[in-house]
């Protein structure tokens, strides 16, 4: 008898416990219905771009409240890998998609992936603030860099840095997930290899740092992570010698100018065409600039 | 007791399995103690499912690349040139990150065994039962740090620190990546040396003291001795910790592919390369397979560290 009462009560409490939780379902349905529903964006990708995408982020959530939109790095490989497995809604890029990429993508998801350039950053090449060296040719770099270049020490290039004994130049460069890396290594290189020893860093910021916190080092990163530890170089080309400005960038007289770039996987729709719509636009732009980035020029013009 | 059973076996033969029925435990009570054994069964036995299961999907995903004509063993062990991504000629050789993953356990264990193992001598030995508790409290959570929070220690206090005292260009090298693995598995060290200094019964002590021994020789000749067995265990699980430790080395060492000719290089370990690499592979792709082939190596690796310990022990056990 005792025993028949308490799976009784049990029964009871279970079935108030079912109405109660599917009472407050319908509460939390209610709610979202009154709020409208947030929908959520996921971009991915590039390290050269995380910063200005996640103020492109935190602004557009002012903009529009009911979109979400979550930004992580990892490098532009890494964004694409993503988006080529219907991960995530878009992938950011410093480099272009490769074809076996798309093809890999029209593969899984039946979508040809679609390419947005929202900007442009000129590659900066940097050193200690200490180092006398103003200027430095693409060709240098390469023998800096590349797998069989014949520069290893400072005094090869004519230079001796105050302050420490060592001759040694200390390269920095990034790791193979970067399109940072594969920007570079299409653009000095010449599609060569690395030379093997260089610290390989895991994202732009830290390239930087470590470059201001050595004196022998040398870097390339984003023009948007400049700190007042380091040096930009100006480049030599033939027809002169050039910084990294906003304005050489879209001219494209600074020779290691880039497109920012983002990838949807087909026509994009609906949150994540105003997005990027959005990102176009004169706001999204100024919030480009203000992060170190070169705004696309008929929109800088027009402002 | 015995006589008045049989009686009733006797007299009621019918009732008895009845009165079974009625008085032993509720068919409910049976069910639920066979259904937790065998719970308890499956938890057993699921630890040998899953390492099983590891080592099928990690072979799986690497053996399709051993017959692949781009691809040598011979080179994959002992080259030293590591270009997963090349444009011209990729290369996959990891002796480069091999000898990195080595030294930089060796170079750890160096400085991390003499500390442990003093610090667990002074804890079971030498010091009060109050300070042995503060101690030991501080120590868990030495052990209880996330690594990337080592790794940033590393990166930029450690590395300060290389950098001025030593005057050497990158403070991210071989050297701070053995510090920080040092501090990482010095707690493991303590913790696991200390018990087993604690194991060796009071006697052995009192004996010792009654023969007339100073606390230095007691701990020489008889504590360290009788617990040789614990004390390996802590260094190996230590060597563990180094060898599979992912993001603080990676942080640490300064990412380089390179052999090092002394303790101010940097070089790249096995387990980071996997970790930085692994994201922008392309599932299915020579460079993917690869990295699960290296994961196979580490396998190897800490396979042949517990095989030795397990030797090294059973010998100690039989003199």
């Amino acid at each position: 008898m005792q025993k028949y009462r308490n799976s009784k009560v049990a029964r009871l409490i279970s079935l108030t416990t079912c109405c109660l939780f599917t009472l407050l379902n319908q509460c939390g349905k209610k709610d979202t219905k009154a709020g409208s529903e947030t929908t959520t964006i996921q971009v991915k990708g590039s390290d050269t771009m995380v910063n200005v995408a996640q103020a492109w982020a935190e602004e557009y959530s002012v903009v529009d409240k009911n979109v979400e939109v979550e930004v992580s790095g990892g490098g532009s490989g890494v964004g694409i890998a993503a988006l080529v497995k219907g991960t995530i809604d878009i992938a950011n890029a410093s480099r272009n998609i490769k074809s076996d990429e798309a093809t890999i993508a029209k593969k899984n998801t039946g979508k040809e992936p679609k390419e947005f350039i929202v900007g442009y950053d000129a590659l900066a090449v940097y050193v200690h603030k200490d180092n006398p060296l103003n200027e430095i040719s693409l060709d240098q770099l390469k023998q800096i860099y590349a797998e069989d270049g014949s520069v290893s020490r400072w005094s090869d290039l004519g230079i001796t840095i105050p302050g420490t004994s060592s001759n040694e130049i200390v390269r920095i460069s990034r790791q193979s997930s970067s399109g940072t890396y594969e920007f570079f290594r299409e653009h000095v290189l010449g599609n060569k290899d690395f030379k093997l020893g260089s610290r390989d860093m895991n994202g732009s910021k830290e390239v930087v740092e470590l470059v201001g916190a050595t004196k022998t080092a040398i870097g390339y990163s984003g023009m948007g992570y400049a700190t007042e530890n380091v040096k930009m170089l100006n480049i030599k080309t033939d027809h002169g010698a050039f910084a990294p400005t906003v304005e050489n960038a879209q001219t494209k007289v600074y020779p290691l100018a880039r497109s920012l770039l983002l990838y949807t996987l087909g026509e994009p729709e609906g949150a994540v065409k105003k997005y990027i719509d959005w990102i176009m636009s004169a706001q999204g732009q100024e919030i480009e600039k203000e992060n170190g980035y070169v705004p696309l020029s008929e929109v800088a013009s027009a402002n | 007791m015995s006589s008045n059973l049989t009686e009733s076996t006797l007299t009621l033969p019918d009732a008895i399995p009845k009165r079974v029925k009625r008085v032993g435990r509720p068919r409910w009570a049976i069910i639920g103690e066979q259904a937790l054994e065998l719970l308890i069964r499956i938890s057993g036995i699921s630890a040998i499912v899953f390492v099983l299961a590891i080592f099928f999907f990690v072979f799986k995903e690497a053996l399709p690349v051993l017959y692949s004509h781009n691809f040598s063993i011979k080179e994959f062990l002992f080259s030293t040139q590591w270009y997963p991504t090349s444009v011209s000629n990729v290369r996959y050789g990891t002796f480069a990150l091999l000898v990195g993953s080595v030294t930089v356990t060796l170079l750890s264990m160096a400085i991390a065994v003499p500390f442990g193992l003093g610090a667990a001598i002074y804890i079971s030995e030498f010091c009060g039962p109050r300070q042995k508790e503060t101690l030991k409290i501080i120590i868990e959570l030495l052990a209880a740090i996330p690594s990337v929070v080592w790794g940033f220690i590393g990166l930029t206090v450690i590395s300060k620190l290389i950098t001025t005292i030593t005057g050497t260009a990158v403070g991210v090298n071989l050297l701070n990546g053995s510090i920080i693995l040092a501090l990482m598995s010095v707690p493991i060290i303590v913790s696991i040396g200390e018990d087993a200094l604690k194991a060796v019964p009071d006697s052995f002590r009192e004996a010792g003291m009654a023969m007339g021994t100073t606390r230095w020789q007691l701990i020489l000749r008889v504590l360290l001795p009788a617990a040789k067995n614990g004390l390996l265990a802590a260094v190996l699980l230590g060597v563990g910790r180094a060898v599979g430790e992912t993001m603080a080395v990676l942080m640490a060492t300064g990412h380089s592919v390179k052999i090092p000719h002394g303790v101010f290089d940097s070089v790249r370990t096995l387990t980071a390369n996997i970790a930085a690499e692994l994201g922008e592979a392309a599932a299915g792709s020579p460079h993917y397979r690869v990295l699960f082939l290296t994961g196979i190596l580490l396998f190897v690796i800490t396979f042949i560290v517990n095989l030795t310990a397990d030797f090294v022990i059973r010998g100690i056990k039989r003199k």
